[in-house]
Order: structure tokens, then sequence, then C-alpha cells
């Protein structure tokens, strides 16, 4: 299992399109992907999932990725997020 | 079969197109006991699927014509029907609880619904909205009932509705919607409005248009006369090319006097001001001739979006408002939400007569917060043009001088920080209540300036809701009653050295035109569509001969007997 901790720098937090950006990133693959905050998991394919975290700005958040692909998810998920200025 | 609505006239013109149903289709569901579930689950996959590609073209034009930000919400759709969150448990309860595709999908959507719905944080209660957009477009595959996609319209045609909001206008491509007609509505309906900004022909309040006009069905909407005529027959439909074409002429002969003043056949001149939304609409004010912009109607800033404008944003659309009418006069009327106009986010309790009730400057004064952002936005942006405020509702003195004390405080302020703000802001106010216009003797001597908003002051003097199309008889512009109120205000103002202007859409009509300027109305206001034809009535009027009238009809008792009058008197 590959795993990440990262803060959440975007003043919007994680929604709308920032959730939208990383959900499609984590579609691309077959490994099993979570996103952990506050001590909640929800599956990171799930943009509901994701939205109802309601993850603000300095949100310490945790991915996790479990599979065949389980390293390129996380460094494609980490590229997107900086990227996009979101989380570091 | 050929048939035949009569409505009301809402927008001028002639459009002869296919129809198309703006309607919310019936989406009940009830729940069934299947038995095959494998084929059920390949029946919901479907309706995914073509959802999907529907989503993924609508999804598509919007970033064509709106840009890749609106586009976005469609792409946050298109997760939602790929979110396994919500399809797996779809799947396990056809398969499991052998129930239908529709009742599986509409439980399930229901919990995320109300999960959304319960958060405390603004913009996620919103997100239950989307999941509610995107599951009745699923069910609407389902039931086999076709929703419609206005911003998907690729052809010539007439939209139908029982109604038509802002946001469905908003999404009106106007290439292809050639014209519209609706159930309910009046002349001052927003739907009405709309048509005239849009510059196309509709016909309002024919109560059953959306019973008896299907999809395809060839209609002509005649704005002139008020009538709709369903699959006409190819006579019909000749008459009414030809008198499209002659209105065509019509208005190529009225663009004549596009650059040309307002002048009464003996030189008197009066201003012919434009009514508009956005900035966008002063396209419309100068390719039709406007002198000014007789009202600004501002709460199109604050309407179909979910938060309160900035102030820069405000700022932005005034600025741009006034640079574009490049120092004529611009009338800005302050917020006027309440009544028909409601503002979701404002969370505003519901009233039993909101008309009566908490809108417009009342609201203004209580939610200061609101009325000052504003009000700095005006002041910051009087600097590039001729900026005039004018305050909503005012029922009583003490309300305008609130307003004006506080407009005043906000001036203080912008200067104290080094802001630059225009010497003089003339500041005026709307004459739609009864009081008021009885009291204007005594306004005038604080106002810089009247404009009489004649579509709310017909109602409060009738008493007739102008949503209501039962008492629409009430509506009555001509009745001597409203023509002394009128006056009242015109003559107040003169006698202070102040102006006095009209805009409601008594401004425009062809048959208030000769009274008003017969009562000596400065400035008249109205649809920006409308004021080349009332240049090209004005310049046939003698004013003083005008003005014998308006004295003779005063002494009126009916409406009706003033239209005569009134009749009588042009054809001479």
């Amino acid at each position: 299992m590959a795993e990440k901790t990262f803060t959440v720098t975007a003043d919007t937090g994680i929604h709308a399109r920032p959730a939208t950006l990383l959900v499609q990133a984590a579609g691309k693959f077959d490994s099993e992907i979570n996103l952990e905050y506050k001590g909640r998991k929800v599956n990171l394919k799930s943009i509901m999932g994701v939205m109802s975290l309601g993850i603000g700005q300095g949100a310490e958040i945790k991915i996790t990725a479990e599979g065949s692909d389980e390293q390129d998810a996380l460094n494609t998920l980490e590229e997107t997020l900086k990227r996009e200025g979101l989380a570091e | 079969m050929a048939s035949m609505l009569k409505g009301i006239a809402a927008s001028n013109g002639i459009a002869i197109a296919k129809a198309y149903r703006l309607i919310e289709p019936d989406l009940t569901v009830s729940k069934q006991t299947i038995t095959a579930p494998s084929e059920e689950t390949a029946r919901f996959q479907e309706a995914v699927n073509i959802s999907k590609s529907e989503l993924q073209a609508i999804r598509d034009n919007a970033e064509k014509q709106l840009g890749s930000d609106k586009a976005a919400i469609f792409d946050a759709h298109l997760l939602v029907l790929s979110d396994p969150e919500l399809i797996a448990p779809i799947e396990d309860k056809i398969q499991n609880e052998q129930v239908n595709a529709e009742f599986a999908l509409k439980e399930t959507a229901d919990m995320f619904v109300m999960m959304f719905e319960q958060m405390d944080n603004e913009y996620m209660k919103e997100r239950a909205a989307d999941i509610r957009d995107v599951t009745k477009r699923v069910l609407s595959h389902l039931l086999g009932v076709q929703i419609p996609n206005p911003s998907m319209i690729s052809e010539e045609v007439i939209i139908i509705a029982e109604d038509l909001t802002p946001s469905d206008t908003a999404q009106l491509n106007r290439t292809y919607v050639k014209g519209f007609t609706t159930n309910i509505g009046g002349r001052t309906s927003h739907s009405a409005i709309m048509a005239r900004s849009m510059e196309i022909p509709a016909v309002v309040g024919t109560k059953e248009a959306t019973e008896s006009i299907q999809n395809g069905d060839l209609v002509i909407v005649d704005g002139i006369n008020g009538e709709v005529h369903i699959n006409p027959t190819p006579e019909l439909v000749q008459k009414y090319e030809q008198e499209h074409a002659a209105y065509g002429e019509q208005k190529a002969e009225w663009a004549k006097l596009v650059n040309e003043k307002t002048v009464s056949a003996d030189g008197r001149h009066v201003e012919l001001a434009a009514n508009i939304g956005t900035p966008k609409d002063l396209e419309g004010v100068k390719s039709n001739g406007g002198e000014a912009v007789g009202l600004y109607r501002t709460e199109f800033l604050y309407m179909g979006r979910d938060q309160l404008p900035t102030e820069d944003e405000q700022f932005d659309a005034y600025k741009a408002v006034l640079e574009g009418m490049e120092g004529k006069p611009v009338v800005v009327r302050t917020l006027d939400i309440g009544g028909d106009k409601e503002l979701p986010y404002l969370d505003l309790p519901k009233e039993m007569n909101p008309f009566l009730g908490f809108r417009a400057i009342r609201l203004c004064l209580e939610e200061q917060d609101i009325f000052r952002t504003q009000l700095r936005a005006l002041l910051r942006a009087s600097k590039y043009g001729n900026l005039k405020i004018m305050f909503p509702m005012i029922a009583t003195l003490d309300e305008f001088r609130q307003a004006k004390a506080i407009l005043e405080e906000e001036k203080q302020t912008l200067l104290t920080q080094g802001v630059e703000v225009a010497d003089r802001i003339e500041t005026g106010i709307m004459v739609e209540i009864p009081s008021t216009a009885v009291m204007a003797d005594t306004f005038a001597k604080e106002v810089d300036f009247f404009s009489i908003g004649t579509n709310d002051l017909i109602q409060y003097t009738m008493a007739a809701d102008r949503m209501n199309e039962r008492v629409s008889y009430l509506y009555q512009p001509y009745n001597p009653a409203i023509l002394r109120l009128v006056k009242m205000v015109i003559d107040a103002a003169h006698k202070e050295g102040k102006w006095a202007g009209m805009c409601g859409e008594m401004a425009g009509d062809e048959t208030a035109i000769p009274l008003l300027l017969g009562l000596g109305l400065d400035e008249f206001s109205m649809s920006a569509t409308s004021i080349l034809r009332a240049r090209s009535i004005i310049k046939r009027l003698s004013q003083p001969e005008m003005e014998q009238l308006a004295n003779e009809v005063l002494g009126l008792r009916t409406a009706e007997e003033v239209v005569n009058a009134v009749q009588a008197a042009i054809s001479k």
C-alpha cells in the first residue's frame, strides 16, 4: 500500500473544481484509492464522498492507494494537488 | 388541426417556427417488484449511459458558448453519474431487493440529497441540487419521458412554457429562439420584459399553451395582436409572412430616426431613455437611439447566483454602463428585491402579500450592509459618467431622508479615504406608491427628480395584483385616477424646478404617449425596442394640442372614455 499525507493550501479547500480534478485523476487507476480526513475515510473515486468531507484550508489529509498501480496513482494525485496549488 | 389561442401581446413582432416545449415532465416513481434483476440493471446502466452522453454534449456546448468556468459544473455532474458510491448501492438494491430501477435510483439519490442538505455549509447544501438535477435526467430516461435541454436547441423554435424564469431565459440561445408563448403572465411579468429586451415576439397569459401545443407543431406567435396560431393553414402562414415583412419595413423606417433628437411637431424636446438590466443591454440602447438610461434595474446583478455580488463586481458593472453611455444620463435604481423577485440566498421568510411586504428600500434600510455595499460601488463608479441614483418603493419622506443620509455617509467615508467621487450626483425617487404621488409637492422640495413607476403605481392604486390574470382588467393605465396622480407628480416637480420621468410600461405605450407629452413629462424610459416607435409618434404630435387633450381627459369618467378621446384626437 502507498500512502502520503498533505496539507491543504487552497483557500477554497477541496470543493467543487478541486474535487472534480482529484476524482477525475483517481478514476484512471485500477487501485483502490481512499482519502482520509479527521478519521473519516472515503473512496477518492467518489465525487460525493470527497465533497461530503467538507475539507477546508489548512486541513491534514491522507491519500492511500492499494493495487497493481498504487505508486503510479499516488504520484499522479500528488502531482495534481501540487500543479493546481491545492495542497503540499 | 388548425387552432388559435388568445393571450396578451407582450412583445411586438411575428414569429413562425416549430414548437419546443420547455416543460418539466412528470417524474413520479412507484415501487414495483421485478422478476429479472439483471435485465433491470442493464436498463439502469443504459439510462445512465444515455444521460452521460447528453451531459457531455451539454458540457461541450456550454464550454463553447459560455467558457470553461460555466462548463465545470457539468464535469461535476458527469462525475456524479460515475460515482461508485451512488451507482453500486442502486445496483445492489435492484439485485437484492428486486425493485425497479426507478425506485432504487430515487431512494438512493434521496438519501444523498438529504445528507448534503443537512450539512451546515451553504456550498454543500447546494450540491444537493446537483444530485437532484442528475437524478432527474436518468429518471426521465428510465420513465421514457423527455426533460427539456434548452441550451441544446439547434434549430429555429418557439418556446412553449407555463412561465419563464430568469434562469430559463438565460439559457435560451438567441440565435434559435424566435419567439415564445406562456400560460401565465402579463405585460409586466418577467417573461414579457425579457422578450422585449431580447427583441423577440411573445404572447403571454394564454392559459393553455402547454396543453394545446405539442413538440414540433408549427406555431405562429403574433406579438402585435396577442394571438398564437397552432398548425395554421398555408394561407394563414402566407398572410403572416407578408405581415412579418411589412413589420420589418416599418422597423426600417423607424431606424432612420436612430440619430435624431426626440422633438415634437412644435419643437419641444423630450428625452427618450431605455430601461436596462445588464451592461450587455447597452448595445440595444445604442442601436435604438436611446438618449439616456432611465432605469438600470440592478437586481439582475444579484439574481441567478448563490451569494451577494461583491462591491468590486458591482463597481465593474456600473462603470461599464456609465462609460458605455459616454456622459449621457444613467439613472440607477438601487436594489429592488422582494415582491415577485426573490433571492434564495437571503433566506427571507415567505410573506402573505409580498408586493406589500418587506421589499426594495424597506429591505435596504434594514439590511444596511447590502445597501451600503451597493452605494459604495455606485459612488466609486460615479466619476466615469453621468450617474443619477434612484431609490425604489419610497412611501414616506422619512425613508428618502434615511436613504440619502446613508448615501452621504458612504460618500464622506470614501472621500476621507481619498477615493474620487463625482461632485454632483442627482438623487431621486421612484414614484410607485400612491402616498408618495399624493405628497409629491413635499417630496419635490428634497429630491432632485421623480421617475414614475407605473407598473406598481397602477397595481397599488387599483389594489390589483399584476401577477393575477383574473384581476388584470383592473390594470388600467388610462384610468383618470392614474392620470391625475401622474399629473400631480409632474406638476409638483416642475414647481420646484425639478424633472419628472416615467419608467413603467406606460411610457412606451402608443395611447399614453400623447397624454404624457401633454402633461409635460420630461423623460420617457422604456424597453429599448420601443424607443424608435415612440420617437416617430412624438414627431407627429404638437405639445400645446396634447396639453389641451390631456386637460380634457382628466375630467373624463372611465378609462374607456379616455382611450376613445385620445384615439379620436390622434386620428384627426
